[in-house]
């Protein structure tokens, strides 16, 4: 296999020139980039073109902002499999600022900040991890004695795109739930004269942040997106379609209780709350670390952590979905998905205070269910249905 | 010579955002702030909430310690409810926490610790024969041959010429503080890019029990992993063959090349067993229950809790949290109602008080409140927590294996105990402690393997799952040692829901600014001690006694209401 950590290339030599010298066969080379394009969820017919873009490549600047976040995205770059984070950082690209790892601090990490925006400007790609907290005028997160806000614009300012990777900088996740007590918001919020994508799930997995990179990298723009600017690469099949369990459900075979007989046989989670039905993410196509499991596949149910205000909308996470007649008729899950996505899409425009009163007035009222207090009709099932998801 | 005002922000190689302020004199640290910048206020977003929930909104406190503060939830949740874990449960819990510990530990030496240490550029000019020949002296590690050492040059050389130096463009190659010779600067290199990859690949244990790294699943009453040798999709012989291998696997690059790196990095740079100890008060929580006992029972402990005071390591104290106060004479807070004076968490507050100046910051340091950080005190004294803490309480306390490991480092290093008062001794503890529970894997996971074989496959206890079993009101705690050190979270449960929450993390006890009575915190009160400052335009020497510590900013989260004005929860310290 292609591993082009082995070799950085020195400047000015195109990869494909490199590649000869270090003696990588074609057809390696070939099969990396095949491997990149399934991935990418593009047929192999752009195998030919992929190549030639990386040929051509030489290491674009990257700069990554860690702003109001937990860093678990930044960790879960470093598990990439295809490419690794050695590949990545030694031999992709150039990742000119990233606080954890890079060797530099206070005012000469700024510096290179600095250098790498003006060197690149209009030119560099904006990673950016963590949401910005708008409460007290932003003294919520300091960096270098400025705001998050104040970082995100200037390094926004001169980015040719922009990628929020993980739930925070796509909408705030944990710390804009209700009440979200500092009025964290996502970079979208923000960013208003850029292309932002946004790279979903609380992390989201390693390999989708990075071939989100690499398609902007060899096709020179960022991927087709959904109605919330999720890459339909990754995100434009739901959990439930794509489940290694969904012929129990359609059998009727659920867990009734972790740990019992029906866990032991590895069968539906549904009973158990698993939101698979609403959410959309590569979770069982990709799977996590190397491909090794992933959360149904490890016995758990899905908390749906791709889906905007997820910790609102998919809370309790225990909690059985719509109770419908006719369990194990499959049209029955996709209305369920439908009408639970479009309770996550109406949770976009409210105000997170809004949705923490709608979550508590649903306790007080007992066990009713999220998806049965938003319209069931349009949405995410016509999305669906037209092929596309683009909003 | 008048003094110089230095300030480092951001503090880079951690986990979150610190801003370190110094004051320079001839040469040395005179005086120090640690301020924390970042606040997200997550303890109130739990109320109201569902406590089989609250692993999974705590968890995200932290990415990088990422299992711990879902298991001290899970911990506190069951406290409150009475609910005993299986024995596997534990077992599972104490292999995810373990190899947690130990990915982390190599992680932050090779990647967030050791550019303090390893001058990359410097690699550059080494005979990598010469490396082969000291790497094999150290450890039988298969690529230690000097062919491979070339390779890895040759890398290196190539991507400085390319002229883009990426992650470590503005680095302070070159600074007199460098003392390794090429040979070493170079194997240390070679095994910054093995250790990525090898972190990559042990951590895939998380996945197998918890489907995914960062952030595993968890589940209150248990795991949810289910045990069946006869199906696909459980943890069955296939699967179990996995965790070994990885479990082998950590244990071998831990054995042949962290530890030995440590050891042999450390014996260039022995002044710093005499710089950046500190505070000389050290506090252990304890970790690893035994199968079928929980973290309650203290002697059941892997690592033992308690307390060593003023560098004593002849008494261990034991720890009684009455002693605990909270104060906030430096902090961003203010107390209703109770003045300045230092409260015990059971009657805490968290008054969120921004008195700092309009941003952007200038220095901290001339003001009197400087954090978001409170600054936590046993007995009105600053308290260390971390590997250094356990792992000079396990050796107050006797802990056989702790003995052998720290005197192994010790002899190695020709050096007495004392030295584990220092910088060097912080970043050396966390080896040792690497040592033990990276061979600790290997008998947790012939436990469990024995209990299979028994005919226990039980992961989970369902008797108070449904919350009508639960009492009207409840509370718990749980208590977990965590990578960075001493972790609680407190859980008050009412008619089903969360009422009150409170998490007491690491950080918060290690980057608390000064208290009433003017005494710094940890990371200030080692900045002071005996500590050299070169050329404050780079000021490599803070870097390395502040990431000896391992600092995880995010953990120091506080309550604060939806307004920012009023406190409606009080956190707990114990």
């Amino acid at each position: 296999m292609f591993y082009p950590l082995n070799e950085p290339w020195e400047p000015g030599v195109p990869l494909g020139e490199h590649l000869r010298r270090r003696g990588v066969s074609r057809r390696d080379f070939l099969a990396f980039c095949g491997e990149l394009g399934a991935m990418l969820g593009l047929s192999s017919m752009l195998t030919p073109r992929i190549a030639r873009a990386l040929e051509q490549m030489k290491r674009p600047s990257v700069v990554w902002l860690s702003l109001q976040e937990c860093t678990g995205c930044t960790e879960s770059v470093l598990r990439s499999s295809h490419p690794t984070i050695g590949d990545l950082v030694l031999d992709l690209i150039s990742l000119d600022y990233q606080e954890n790892l890079q060797a530099a601090a206070g005012s000469a990490a700024e510096a290179a900040l600095h250098k790498a925006m003006e060197d690149h400007k209009g030119e560099y790609l904006l990673v950016v991890t963590g949401s910005v907290p708008l409460a007290e005028d932003g003294i919520y997160t300091m960096i270098g004695g400025r705001t998050a806000r104040e970082v995100l614009e200037e390094g926004a300012a001169g980015a040719a795109a922009v990628l929020a990777v993980g739930a925070c900088a796509h909408f705030g996740s944990v710390q804009a739930a209700a009440p979200n007590p500092t009025r964290a918001v996502g970079v979208d919020q923000i960013v208003k004269d850029r292309p932002v994508v946004n790279i979903a799930g609380c992390p989201p997995i390693a390999d989708t942040i990075t071939a989100t990179i690499v398609h902007f990298l060899t096709f020179g723009r960022l991927p087709d997106v959904d109605y919330d600017k999720r890459p339909l690469f990754a995100y434009g099949a739901r959990i439930h379609d794509q489940c290694s369990r969904r012929a129990n459900f359609d059998a009727g075979q659920f867990v009734r209780s972790f740990d019992d007989e029906a866990a032991r046989k590895a069968w539906c989670l549904y009973e158990v709350g698993c939101k698979g039905p609403a959410t959309f993410s590569p979770c069982p196509i990709f799977q996590w670390n190397g491909e090794t499991s992933w959360p149904i596949g490890a016995g758990h149910p899905c908390l749906g952590c791709t889906e905007r205000m997820f910790w609102d909308t998919m809370t309790p996470f225990y909690r059985r979905m719509p109770k419908v007649s006719g369990f194990g008729i499959e049209s029955t899950a996709d209305t369920i998905g439908a009408a639970l996505a479009v309770g996550a899409t109406a949770g976009v425009a409210a105000h997170a205070a809004v949705t923490g009163v709608k979550r508590l007035r649903e306790r007080s009222e007992g066990p009713s269910q999220p998806g049965g207090q938003v319209p069931s009709a349009g949405g995410r099932k016509s999305q669906e249905e037209d092929g596309h998801g683009q909003d | 010579m008048a003094r110089t005002k230095v300030v480092v922000d951001p503090i880079t190689r951690i986990e979150g955002h610190l801003r370190i302020e110094v004051q320079a004199e001839n040469g040395m640290i005179a005086d120090a702030w640690a301020s924390s910048t970042q606040f997200r206020g997550i303890e109130i977003i739990m109320n109201g909430r569902d406590p089989r929930d609250a692993w999974a909104f705590t968890q995200r406190i932290c990415g990088v310690c990422t299992v711990v503060h879902a298991i001290a939830s899970c911990r506190a949740v069951e406290d409150a409810l009475d609910i005993a874990v299986p024995p596997n449960a534990t077992i599972i819990r104490n292999l995810v926490h373990g190899m947690q510990t130990v990915q982390d530990h190599v992680i932050h030496f090779y990647h967030l610790h050791a550019l303090d240490w390893v001058d990359v550029v410097s690699a550059l000019s080494a005979d990598p024969d010469e490396a082969g020949r000291i790497a094999r002296s150290l450890s039988p590690w298969p690529n230690n041959s000097g062919t491979y050492f070339q390779s890895v040059q040759d890398k290196l050389k190539k991507f400085v010429s390319s002229g883009q130096l990426g992650i470590f463009t503005n680095g302070y190659w070159g600074h007199p503080a460098y003392r390794l010779p090429p040979e070493v600067n170079l194997i240390a290199v070679a095994h910054y890019l093995e250790a990525l990859d090898w972190q990559r690949d042990v951590i895939r244990l998380h996945t197998i029990f918890g489907g995914k790294n960062p952030h595993p699943n968890f589940l209150v009453g248990g795991m949810a992993s289910a045990i069946n040798l006869d199906d696909t999709g459980t943890i069955n012989a296939e699967r179990l063959s996995d965790i070994k291998a990885l479990i082998d696997k950590a244990r071998v690059f831990v054995e042949q090349v962290y530890w030995p790196d440590l050891l042999a990095i450390a014996g260039f740079y022995k002044d710093w067993a005499a710089i950046g100890g500190g505070v000389p008060n050290y506090l252990a929580v304890g970790e690893f229950p035994a199968a079928g006992s929980s973290f309650r029972d203290v002697e059941d402990l892997y690592f033992p809790r308690g307390i060593i005071l003023d560098n004593n390591l002849e008494e261990v104290v034991p720890y009684d949290e009455a002693r605990v106060r909270e104060q906030i004479t430096h902090s961003w807070y203010e107390y209703e109602g109770a003045g300045e004076d230092g409260l015990h968490p059971y009657e805490g507050q968290t008054v969120p008080n921004y008195t700092g100046p309009q941003p952007p910051w200038t220095y901290l340091q001339d003001h009197d409140r400087y954090t978001w950080m409170k600054a936590p005190r046993y007995d009105g004294k600053p308290m260390e927590v971390g590997p250094l803490a356990r792992m000079l309480v396990a050796y107050g306390a006797g802990h056989e294996g702790v003995r052998e490991v720290v005197g192994e480092a010790l002899g190695k290093l020709n050096v007495g105990p004392a030295a584990l008062f220092s910088t060097l001794g912080r970043t050396a503890a966390r080896g040792a402690e690497t040592v033990l529970l990276a061979r600790k894997l290997g008998d947790w996971y012939g436990d469990l393997v024995g209990r299979i074989k028994n005919g226990d496959l039980t992961t989970f206890n369902d008797e108070k799952w449904d919350p009508s079993s639960w009492p009207a009101t409840a509370r718990g705690y749980g208590y977990l040692d965590a990578a960075r050190g001493a972790l609680g979270h407190w859980v008050e449960i009412k008619n089903g829901e969360i009422s009150r929450y409170q998490c007491v993390v690491p950080s918060t006890w290690n980057c608390s600014p000064r208290d009433k009575a003017g005494q710094r915190g940890p990371y200030e009160q080692s900045l002071v001690d005996n500590h050299p400052l070169v050329d404050p335009e780079r000021p490599i020497e803070i870097l390395r006694t502040i990431h000896s510590f391992d600092p995880c900013m995010a953990c120091g989260v506080h309550v604060l209401d939806a307004s920012g004005e009023l406190v409606t929860s009080v956190r707990v310290q114990g």
